[in-house]
């Protein structure tokens, strides 16, 4: 147990010298930098409109449809790589069962290739 | 305190702080960054448990994409989320006492836990895997064998997710034209195109 | 795993390989223009497969490493998904026609999200039946808001999407808790584990599991997304939705409390107990304020879903062979009921208010009077099929030494008979005469008439499914 947790310690330091850093150098900001704030230099703009909509927008629903697709071949990649660790020790029962599992997801992708969902027009 | 103890406090305190402000912050797009903190805090304490796989699955599939999806999601409603949260204010005493309700239960299964008789539980994933050289292996050693059934189910709900997906929001459009590479390799010039004489001061 | 492990599961396989095949034979072949014949070959597997699994030989059978069974009450179960998912899927064809709605994935989606059911109520292991919840419930999911220019729709499914999810989470700390207490997710183990003095932590695992499975049969007060969902959807999927998933997730309920928690009857006997006098009362007094007729079925499901887990608390084999003769009574009931809703349209366009019926007989006396029959049997109304179903799951509450319950089920039963009996009213002494279209699709009048007709010929023996449904309880709590 131990062992493996001294692997991950230098992935601990450095996280904790990555969020340190970052606290300093913003609180640094706080701190040092002068604060004279006056409305001009609050507003979004020195000379021109204030922004008169929200910048968000509405996404087109076929950037949903792509992540979508890269989340379901993602978790596919997920349960390969097991797979690929344990191959020496596999039996021939696990070895057809990612290719059947495979050939689920293939005939997936040949329906989503066939749809069109992967054009852009 | 061992550096254990406090990594292991560091990530729980940010876990539930992550799913806090994820509730509260007034940007959508901040409680997504929220999420990811939590996601992330999450897997800092899958590794404690020994459960490397786990943990960068974590961070692969959750952090890598599934907080993206959110991201869009998030900009592709165009919600008034100032609204949204004014709701939330009405319901806030229920919804309060529904997580103490459910906050007391957790302590009670806990204060007084225990298991059936003769059931040990395996602290870490390797040992209920049967050995291995790390936990990947372990898994790896069961899923598709031990675990067939299950193995073979998550592939079909994933086929089903896509169909979904692409059922619900995929629009064929007419109106755009699109290249058809093979139409396009076996045009003939011979019927593409005919050559006429037009003679002067008549049309075709 | 053996080879032999895959022939217990072949039905399922052949089922999950039919999905697959159609979706390439769909997508490569003519697209949308193959969807009327994909719809009437996914009902004829649908049927074939039924009837191979009707007549497959009796045993029981424990494979996948004591994940998956096959034994006499996952066959029951089985047939009864089946055939009604066929059943709706013939009956759905030319309302999604009307309304552009069919494409050649919707009967693909059915029979994967038939697959899902089937391994639901074969589970014997807590995983499975998480994965074969979420199989059928993904699938369910994206049918409901097929029709996905309508906010209506759309709005269904989101809804039964996140209160969906919310029940899987449920269920899922509830099964680790329960993994917590016995050290092993298969249901064998549990039952081992789980005998006599239940811990609190076990128990309070043991309320989550049956809470998640409340909101999948729609038990109040876990049936909030019924209504809208019923509302939403397009017609011929909230038929689906009160059909086979209904007997699916009761299976799957009756197969987890017998199989896991059989050792600790008391401990969730209460439990269901309030489930059923909540159900059945909310699906009488709610249901009588609704003027939209699948508002109106949703309450009715919510009603019928109470009687049918009243036999379950009773904690005996015969109440699950009561439950099991009750939802196969309810899913005649229900064909017959939303081939007629289906039926029931004005120029054209469907109509859903129960006032359109007014006198309703004098227009198409024949669809009236099966209307009538349906509705007196959905009331328990002897000598209607369903009264019959309603007085083995009291008497299973009575020999269960539930006697409260069954009292308070008999007067749940006479105040839900009210709004049956107002249909039946408005369509024989309503005001003015209904503008309901005549005639409409041979198939919706057909099932209508089969339906009916079942009501009240089956009086004589129930069409014999009592022999295979005291087997399939007598499998799992004899």
């Amino acid at each position: 147990m131990d062992d493996l947790l001294r692997e991950y310690l230098p992935i601990l330091v450095f996280l904790g010298i990555a969020t340190g850093l970052g606290l300093v150098l913003i609180l640094a900001a706080l701190i040092v930098a002068p604060n004279d704030a006056d409305p001009e230099k609050l507003s979004a703009y020195e000379c021109g409109f204030n922004a008169f909509d929200d910048a968000r927008m509405k996404f087109d629903v076929r950037f949903y449809l792509v992540s979508i697709l890269f989340i379901i071949f993602d978790l596919e990649i997920a349960f390969l790589f097991p797979w690929a660790v344990a191959f020496g020790d596999l039996s021939d029962v696990a070895f057809w069962s990612m290719m059947a599992f495979l050939a689920v997801l293939t005939a997936g992708f040949a329906y989503e290739w066939k749809k069109g969902a992967m054009d852009w027009e | 305190m061992s550096a254990q103890i406090f990594a292991f406090y560091l990530f729980a305190v940010s876990c539930v702080a992550g799913g806090l402000f994820t509730v509260i912050a007034r940007n959508p797009v901040h409680s997504v960054l929220w999420l990811i903190l939590s996601f992330l805090s999450a897997a800092g304490l899958f590794v404690l448990l020994g459960a490397e796989f786990v943990a960068m699955l974590l961070i692969i599939v959750y952090v890598g994409a599934v907080a993206v999806l959110f991201l869009f999601v998030v900009m592709m409603l165009d919600v008034d989320f100032a609204e949204l949260k004014a709701e939330m204010a009405r319901y806030l005493p229920l919804a309060l006492l529904i997580g103490v309700v459910i906050l007391m239960q957790l302590a009670m299964a806990f204060g007084v836990w225990e298991t059936a008789e003769g059931v040990t539980l395996a602290d870490r994933p390797d040992a209920i895997a049967g050995g291995g050289d790390h936990n990947t292996d372990a898994l790896g050693r069961i899923l598709y064998d031990k675990y067939f059934l299950l193995f073979q189910l998550s592939g079909l709900i994933l086929l089903v997710a896509m169909v979904g997906a692409i059922v619900l929001t995929l629009r064929h459009r007419d109106y755009v034209k699109r290249q058809d590479v093979l139409a396009q390799m076996y045009r003939d010039p011979a019927e593409a195109m005919e050559l006429k004489d037009i003679k002067p001061g008549q049309g075709l | 795993m053996q080879s032999g492990d895959l022939s217990i599961a072949l039905p399922e396989i052949i089922l999950s390989l039919f999905a697959m095949g159609g979706l390439l034979v769909g997508a490569y072949g003519g697209k949308d223009k193959l969807a009327s014949l994909m719809l009437w070959v996914t009902a004829a597997v649908l049927v074939a497969l039924a009837a191979w699994i009707g007549f497959q030989g009796a045993g029981t059978a424990t494979v996948f490493n004591g994940m998956f069974t096959d034994d006499a009450f996952a066959r029951f179960a089985k047939v009864t998904v089946l055939l009604s998912a066929a059943a709706v899927l013939l009956m759905s064809e030319s309302y999604m026609i009307k309304r552009d709605l069919l494409r050649f994935e919707y009967p693909l989606l059915i029979a994967l999200a038939s697959v899902g059911m089937m391994v639901m109520v074969s589970a014997s292991d807590l995983i499975a039946l998480y994965m074969g919840l979420e199989l059928q419930s993904l699938a369910l999911y994206v049918v409901a808001s097929l029709r996905r220019d309508s906010v209506k729709s759309t709005e269904a499914g989101l809804k039964y999407f996140v209160l969906g999810a919310l029940s899987s989470g449920l269920l899922l700390y509830g099964a680790s808790l329960v993994y917590g207490f016995s050290g092993t997710t298969e249901f064998a183990g549990i039952i081992q584990a789980a005998q006599g003095e239940t811990p609190v932590g076990m128990l309070i695992g043991l309320s989550f599991v049956i809470a998640g499975l409340a909101f999948k049969v729609s038990a109040a007060p876990f049936h909030m997304w019924t209504p809208d969902v019923y509302e939403g959807a397009p017609t011929p999927i909230t038929a689906f939705f009160a059909t086979a998933p209904k007997m699916a997730a009761m299976g799957l309920f009756a197969r987890v409390v017998h199989d896991a928690f059989g050792g600790v009857i008391g401990d969730w006997q209460q439990i269901v107990a309030a489930l059923a006098v909540a159900s059945m009362f909310l699906g009488a007094v709610a249901a009588i304020g609704q003027r939209n007729i699948k508002r109106l079925m949703a309450y009715s499901s919510i009603a019928h879903m109470g009687f049918a887990l009243m036999g379950l608390a009773s904690g005996t084999a015969q109440g699950v062979e009561s439950m099991l003769i009750y939802m196969a009574i309810y899913v005649t009931m229900n064909i017959g009921t939303f081939a007629f809703i289906l039926s029931m349209e004005k120029d054209g366009s469907p109509v859903l208010t129960i006032d359109a019926l007014s006198l309703y007989s004098k227009r198409d006396p024949a669809k009236a009077l099966a209307v009538l029959v349906l509705m007196f049997s959905l009331a328990g109304v002897p000598p209607m099929v369903g009264f019959f179903g309603k007085y083995s799951v009291l008497l299973a509450a009575v020999d269960g030494g539930l006697a409260w319950l069954a009292i308070l089920g008999v007067t749940a039963s006479v105040i839900g008979a009210f709004y049956y009996l107002r249909i039946v009213f408005i369509m024989y002494f309503g005001a003015d005469e209904s503008e309901l279209d005549k005639g409409g699709s041979g198939i919706l009048w057909g099932f209508l008439m089969a339906s009916a007709a079942a009501m009240v010929f089956g009086v004589f023996n129930l069409f014999g499914i009592e022999g295979p449904a005291a087997a399939a309880a007598a499998a799992l709590a004899g």
